[in-house]
């Protein structure tokens, strides 16, 4: 079985949701992001997203740009990538889904990209700028290679695309929590607690908010309406505040703590 | 040049979920899908609509200053020997480029949809200015994001946009040019959906933008077609048009489709050099990809990363293009070449020189390819090349360029 499947069955049989963190691959290096991944699995995050980073990350905010810019800078590849998670594989069992814009996927193949990133141990994958509307054969791969397909829902999404998108989103559901990009924010609008009831009226998936969710207030409101929460933009604030010193993983997985721990 | 057999029948393209063949289509975030549909349908409604068509006509006529003149450059042609030219003459439109036939297409859609804020990418400046003019003409707020190299390089252009009320916002990020000021346009876009329309300004982007711009610029072509069979009582064997997204050229290229015996020529920018890594020619060196919402020609390195485009031209500085050129490049309905900066430099003096026209350095680039093709045509062809704007906004890279060529 596919390891988040897994994890979400064995969370709700616990009753509980999940913390699901994202860094950006290569951010500030791929050994950082090695060393991290392994202490964000140490302090409660359930599942965790790579970022590849990409030359124009559209749907991001600042944050995440000057992430990707670093990373790119940093000669991070998706091969070195796919290197560093079966090293990863070695030692930990945790979840992991590449967050990537669809061109790096599509310049190699959809087939290809997804046999190759199955092979190195990954277990799903979220691109925002492919809808499923123009995601046949990558869902075709997916399917193949038991890889989880992870679509969006938006507080945008019309009544008749959310079936649909639900059907086709494997692993769980994410819900961007408002219009816009990635990145904090002063409030999450109080529509989305309706809108997730929608969603969830019509599938049984797990169904997890992010984008702008960044305090263990947020956190713990978001998960009671859903079935987790994606924290993004505010632990690459962290890793660049600690950004340089040795301990920075330790500082960063003590945030997450914090966060993980308001679930 | 070879003509092969069209497989393609009449109005399939795009088809009913915006491709052309296996290229086009919405590579967009969720959250913009739905102001997508939406939009479609709205397109396609105004363009039934006699009201919509009757306001689009007059202010293309009144207010734009069409229809534009075929004018027979009689001198440049003499001096070409081979080939008798014509211009089709969009720098005489207001605003200075064929860009304001689209902006007048999309404001009038957008208030029919109800939007009060327009936002709009630009590399030249000259789609910023023809946005900016538009929003001035009908009252609305005007934001446009432009690479800050760019704001450097078409100086006038950004004073223009602000005199018109447009707010004008530098984008630092990336190459700082017109690709990351489209980044930074999508981004304010999926934030402000609900009341701001984005006003593309080339056949690119999700559908239906590459179709919507398309129908909005053709009437550069369908008047160009029966300008030219009313003078020569035939069609032109060649037309050509540079292709930055390729607005001026879908526009002028499209009422041809189907005349198969006339060929089309796009040409693009090959900056300093095609082997040099610094142009913009997506089509003639690049590979399929994606960027800004649809699948077309990318350039782009091993791992699918963007490459960062030259061109001396500012409006033709895109690593991408849009997805129906690729698509007749394909299918082999048009062909493709490509013009260096110093190349587009001699086509931009050539017509000042002989014709007393002075291009902008965009449409310099097909201006430039005239005298390769004299060389290669047999007997005396005619051609018509789009003239897609002035060369006013240029003249501060023409100063710079003369000034290095006299030291
Ligand atoms: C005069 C002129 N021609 C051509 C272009 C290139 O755009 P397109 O290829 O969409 O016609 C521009 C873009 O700014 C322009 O200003």
């Amino acid at each position: 079985m596919n390891r988040i499947d897994l994890k979400f069955q064995q969370l709700r049989k616990a009753g509980k949701k999940a913390f699901i963190a994202y860094i950006t691959a290569g951010y500030p290096s791929l050994e950082a992001t090695e060393a991290l991944v392994l202490a964000l699995e140490e302090s409660g995050a359930d599942i965790i997203e790579l970022g590849i980073p990409f030359s124009d990350p559209m749907a991001d905010g600042p944050t995440i740009q000057e992430a990707s810019f670093k990373a790119l800078e940093n000669g991070t590849t998706v091969r070195k990538i796919l290197d560093m998670v079966r090293a990863i594989r070695r030692v930990s069992n945790i979840p992991l889904a590449l967050m990537t814009y669809y061109n790096p996927v599509f310049h190699v193949g959809d087939a290809h990209f997804v046999e190759a990133a199955a092979a190195a141990g990954i277990d799903g994958l979220i691109i925002p700028d492919l809808p499923p509307d123009e995601a046949k054969e990558l869902r075709a791969a997916c399917l193949a290679h038991d890889v989880a397909n992870i679509f969006f829902l938006s507080p945008t999404t019309t009544a008749a695309r959310i079936a649909p998108i639900a059907k086709a989103s494997t692993g769980f559901i994410y819900f961007v929590s408002v219009a816009g990009v990635t990145g904090s924010r002063k409030s999450i609008p109080a529509e989305i607690a309706r809108d997730i009831r929608a969603a969830k009226k019509v599938t049984d998936k797990p169904v997890c908010i992010g984008f702008g969710v960044s305090t263990p207030e947020e956190v713990k409101a978001m998960a009671n309406i859903s079935d987790g929460v994606i924290v993004g933009s505010a632990i690459i604030k962290e890793i660049t505040k600690h950004s340089g010193q040795k301990d920075m993983p330790a500082r960063v997985a003590a945030f997450v703590q914090k966060l993980s721990s308001a679930l | 040049m070879r003509k092969k057999r069209l497989s393609v029948k009449k109005n399939k393209f795009p088809d009913k979920t915006g491709h052309y063949g296996d290229l086009g289509g919405r590579f967009v975030p969720e959250t913009l899908m739905a102001i997508l549909i939406d939009l479609e349908q709205e397109l396609k409604n105004a363009l039934k609509d006699p009201a919509f068509k009757k306001e689009f006509r007059y202010y293309l006529k009144d207010f734009a200053n069409r229809p534009t003149s075929l004018y027979y450059a009689e001198r440049l042609s003499r001096e070409l020997k081979t080939l008798k030219v014509y211009l089709k003459r969009e720098d005489l439109l207001h605003t200075g480029a064929h860009k304001i036939n689209n902006t007048l297409g999309q404001i009038i859609l957008a208030r029919r949809m109800k939007k009060t804020r327009i936002i709009a990418e630009t590399g030249a400046g000259q789609h910023g200015v023809a946005t900016a003019t538009v929003c001035a003409l009908f009252g609305l707020k005007c934001v446009v994001y432009m690479g800050a190299e760019d704001v450097k390089r078409q100086a006038l252009n950004v004073v223009r946009m602000r005199l018109l009320g447009a707010e004008v916002v530098p984008v630092q990020s990336g190459t700082k040019t017109l690709k990351d000021a489209m980044n930074e346009a999508i981004r304010d876009w999926v934030t402000n959906v609900k009341d701001t329309y984005y006003l593309i300004g080339t056949v690119a982007g999700p559908h239906p933008y590459p179709m919507m711009v398309r129908e909005f610029q053709k009437i550069i072509g369908q008047e160009a077609r029966q300008q030219f069979l009313k003078k020569e009582k035939k069609l032109p064997d060649y037309v050509l048009a540079c292709v930055g997204g390729g607005s001026n050229a879908m526009g002028i290229f499209y009422p041809f489709f189907y005349d198969a015996s006339v060929s089309l020529i796009g040409v693009e920018a090959a900056g300093h050099g095609l082997d040099t890594g610094a142009h913009s020619a997506a089509i003639c060196k690049g590979a399929a990809g994606v960027l800004h919402g649809c699948k077309s020609a990318l350039l782009q390195n091993a791992d699918g990363q963007v490459q960062n485009a030259h061109s001396i031209a500012a409006g033709l500085d895109y690593p991408g293009v849009g997805p129906e050129h690729y698509y007749y490049k394909k299918i082999g309905r048009a062909d493709y070449v490509a013009i260096t900066d110093k190349e587009a430099i001699g086509g931009l003096k050539l017509l000042s020189r002989t014709e007393g026209i002075i291009p902008a350095l965009e449409s310099s680039h097909a201006l430039a390819y005239l005298p390769k093709l004299a060389r290669q045509v047999k007997g005396k062809k005619t051609v018509i090349v789009c003239l897609s704007g002035r060369g006013d906004k240029d003249m501060g890279t023409i100063q710079e360029v003369l000034d290095h060529e006299s030291h």
